[in-house]
């Protein structure tokens, strides 16, 4: 049996709580299903779970439960043969099983003790036996567990649980205590160049001139696929310090800082932002926007980025210094595009200009290594055709 | 499409973007972005909004005009 815990959404969460279960006990489950409603000082996230099997002993609801916490038992794929020998939990139940009495749930760290008569009684109601309370010695599922446990309705899915948005003074106190924790301990060298983004304008207004305006693009989507076209050949800054060691990043998972109306700062997680086409990536960051405003962010998207970019838009400042958030080793910053005298064979022209930035963490890399991401990205945007 | 569906419309895609933004105080040539704090996902979503509701084909060189009230009203009944 395995642990489904408590996910640590962001190096800033301590505790989370539980608002609404999006499956039952006896379900199957399967990794990538949202299977929870968590709240966090991010406001209302959805947790998935990275388990195959047949999930129980979910935890109450409405408790803050520490990060690391056990939040349900799943009864994985391979332990359900071990099931059809007759010797532990039916494969499928035939019916759902109820769910634990509240507060009993999440406790149990190991497998279930189940007394015989209990298992044959739970196999032929189609009760997974190991994922019930046991009241016995030493916390044994007995016979009476079991026709307890059967006899209980099955609960109602919870549809109309409360999705919330995010208590803007928690979200303050994370922020504080994350980006804290990032100067105390990350030693940050910040770099910066000014791109020409003629190119790369003359490109987006060719494509947007023929568009929708729901398939029109944004700089922001060329900025992000510059940049990991950047990282795939500089990847020591896409990754996490971690244990005194920089250790990569498994994907490009580009987070990207969205702006909360009414203050505060989120940034989940693009996931595989090379492997996206331009209008997917739009796609992608419009949702994602929308999702960090409104509620409805997945734990992936929080748990999974490994560098942040934040751009500041068409009304922000001129460039932007951020600060990096742990474990990360680095932050892109892209400024407002403005037009700017550039010399171009030997002639001044205007042209709109780009302020990027890189703060990196000089325990993982040195200023050489940013320079040449820069450097990248710079050139990535001259040639927005490839992008 | 008379002014007051125009206006109408623009207020009710403006309440999907910026839900605490007070729409009486807002000028007719105040630049929308500024007033309401819009950034360009902000913007370019109340221009895909503005076709959606209004069914009318919004080319990006119109765009500029939307900036304010008086523009989209001017725009929106062409």
């Amino acid at each position: 049996m395995a642990d489904f815990l408590m996910p640590a959404l962001g190096a800033d969460m301590e505790t989370g709580k539980v608002v609404q279960w999006l499956v039952k006990t006896g379900d199957r489950v399967k990794r990538g299903d949202v299977v929870a409603v968590v709240e966090t000082h991010k406001g209302a996230i959805d947790v998935e779970i990275f388990l195959d099997g047949i999930i129980g002993d979910l935890a109450p609801l409405g408790e803050a439960l520490p990060v690391g916490a056990v939040l349900a038992h799943v009864l994985e794929a391979g332990q359900e043969h071990v099931a059809r020998d007759g010797t532990a939990a039916p494969a499928a139940p035939t019916h759902p099983s109820p769910a634990p009495a509240p507060g009993t749930a999440a406790v149990a760290g190991t497998r279930a003790k189940v007394s015989p008569a209990a298992r044959h009684r739970a196999q032929s109601l189609g009760i997974a036996p190991d994922l019930l309370h046991g009241t016995g010695p030493d916390g044994t599922v007995t016979l009476s567990d079991v026709v307890l446990a059967a006899a209980q309705p099955t609960p109602l899915p919870a549809e109309a649980a409360p999705r919330r948005g995010f208590d803007a003074a928690l979200m303050r106190q994370a922020i504080a205590s994350a980006m804290s924790r990032s100067k105390r301990e990350i030693p940050h060298y910040y770099l910066a160049s000014t791109i020409d983004f003629g190119e790369a304008a003359a490109w987006l207004e060719a494509w947007n001139g023929d568009c929708a305006p729901e398939d029109r693009l944004l700089p922001a989507a060329l900025l992000l696929k510059a940049t990991a076209q950047a990282l795939a050949k500089v990847p020591q800054l896409n990754g996490f310090y971690d244990k005194g060691a920089f250790r990569q990043g498994p994907g490009l998972h580009i987070g990207w800082a969205v702006a909360l109306r009414g203050g505060g700062l989120v940034a989940p997680a693009i996931h595989d932002v090379d492997r996206k086409t331009m209008p997917e990536l739009m796609s992608a960051l419009r949702d994602l926007v929308q999702r960090a405003r409104a509620g409805g962010l997945r734990s992936s998207e929080l748990t999974d980025p490994t560098i942040t970019v934040t751009s500041l838009g068409d009304r922000g400042a001129e460039s932007v210094f951020g600060v990096i958030y742990p474990p990360q080793v680095a932050i892109v910053g892209f400024g407002r595009i403005a037009e700017r005298p550039w010399v171009v064979d030997g002639r001044v022209v205007p042209r709109p200009a780009l302020a990027a930035s890189l703060a990196g963490d000089h325990r993982a890399s040195d200023g050489h290594i940013g320079g040449l991401l820069l450097e990248a990205i710079d050139r990535a945007l001259q040639v927005p055709e490839k992008l | 499409m008379s002014e007051q569906d125009i206006r109408r419309i623009a207020a009710e895609v403006l309440a999907g973007i910026a839900p605490e933004a007070d729409l009486s105080t807002l000028g007719d040539d105040e630049d929308l972005r500024e007033a309401l704090d819009l950034d360009s996902m902000d913007f370019l979503n109340f221009v895909i909004g503005l076709g959606q509701r209004s069914g009318l084909n919004i080319p990006e060189a119109d765009t500029p005009r939307l900036r304010t009230m008086r523009g989209v009203v001017a725009c929106l009944s062409q």
